[in-house]
């Protein structure tokens, strides 16, 4: 097996995930499928660090993990807060972002 | 690629038996787990379907020489972040189902169509491409820091400490940002106890606690009749018991005394000859 078949499956990720967040209505799904991508990367990222010899792509899939976990905290506080105004979870109530 | 960077450092062409066998197990669970999030009906099966597949993308980190990241993403992913989704999927409401009427005409299969051309674009050129291409490997890397662990944090402290750094004052800001959303401010005074008190009275529900399961009452209380089993409704329903003392037998009394009892309770208060294990499942 080469190791460029990881890359195929991070390609695959990430397309799944993009058709995801496409296709889903619901804020909590589009989330998890945007969080899917950014796995889809970063197996990438590891595996391109792998492919070249060099760390650095590890270091950076690391800090998008980081990136990653801040940007949970807030969506999801974000998410609640509509849905506390809402009373909504879905991603067509908040088409108009006023009131 | 610097071809002499990777005659110097043994390329891998291929990997090893095990590595592969792993890879395709390991792949094909981690496809369908994408596809089974995007997929599922409900909310909290698509964050299973991503905890397996997050959980097959560390072990994809493990066989690559990141124990280090692999190990992260594990408890980053799969414990905290996962968690956390979770936590909002049950305060939100697992029931709370999303709508199955399309708002645009012909968008799944759009977005379907686009997937796969986006997925093949993705793909058949990159194998394409890279298929042949040795991989450089690791291991003298991860040797000469003295390990994956150390050689990843001597990088994250010397070429990569601003980054560093300003992604701590991001999880800072993180953090607050998230208390900042997350607190409410209360519109109105707190309610006293003597408010609560009254509102409890003023709506006419049972000011006592209610009984444990299996009680034939209706509260703890001493002014409010038991019921006694086998009659009424349902299994395990029984009729209310006369409450006049030296009344007559129990089971003489039907219905209809009965009925003239519950007609004077107020409304609302009691519900029926029900008793309390069964009128909270059907009447309350």
């Amino acid at each position: 097996m080469n190791p460029a078949n990881y890359l195929v499956l991070s390609g695959l990720l990430f397309a799944i995930g993009s058709v995801g967040v496409l296709v889903r209505r619901n804020a909590i799904v589009v989330f998890m499928c945007v969080e899917l991508m950014l796995n889809a990367v970063n197996l990438s990222l590891v595996t391109f660090s792998r492919i070249h010899g060099n760390l650095e792509g590890q270091v950076i899939a690391f800090f998008v993990m980081v990136v990653a976990a801040a940007e949970v905290v807030i969506g999801l506080a974000i998410i609640l807060t509509i849905f506390r105004t809402r009373r909504s979870a879905s991603i067509d109530d908040v088409n108009l972002l006023k009131y | 690629m610097d071809p002499l960077l990777l005659a110097a450092t043994a390329p891998i062409t291929s990997t090893s038996t095990g590595e592969a066998l792993t890879f395709w197990i390991i792949a094909p669970i981690a496809v369908i787990g994408a596809l089974g999030m995007v997929l599922a009906r409900s909310a909290v099966h698509g964050a299973l379907m991503l905890v397996a597949n997050l959980f097959c993308v560390a072990v994809c980190y493990l066989l690559q020489d990141a124990p280090f990241l692999g190990f992260v993403q594990i408890v980053v992913y799969t414990g905290a972040i996962m968690v956390l989704f979770l936590f909002v999927l049950m305060l939100i409401g697992v029931d709370s189902t999303e709508s199955l009427v399309e708002t645009l005409r012909g968008q799944r299969l759009a977005a379907a169509v686009l997937g796969l051309g986006f997925a093949g674009l993705l793909v058949f050129p990159l194998g394409k491409v890279i298929k042949d291409q040795p991989a450089a490997g690791l291991e003298a890397v991860n040797q000469a820091g003295g390990g994956n662990i150390h050689s990843i944090a001597r990088l994250l402290f010397t070429d990569y400490v601003f980054a560093f750094e300003a992604v701590s004052a991001l999880l800072v800001i993180a953090a607050v940002g998230a208390m900042v959303l997350g607190h409410r401010e209360r519109t109105g005074p707190k309610p006293s106890q003597k408010e609560t008190l009254r509102k409890r009275i003023a709506d006419g529900g049972v000011l006592t606690p209610l009984p444990g399961p299996g009680v034939y009452a209706r509260a703890d209380s001493a002014d409010q009749q038991p019921a006694l089993p086998g009659a009424g409704r349902g299994l395990t329903g029984g009729a209310p018991a006369p409450l006049e003392p030296g009344g007559g037998s129990p089971a003489g009394d039907g219905a209809g005394e009965t009925g003239d009892a519950d007609g004077d309770d107020p409304p609302g208060a009691t519900d029926g000859s029900a008793p309390v294990g069964a009128g909270k499942g059907s009447g309350l």
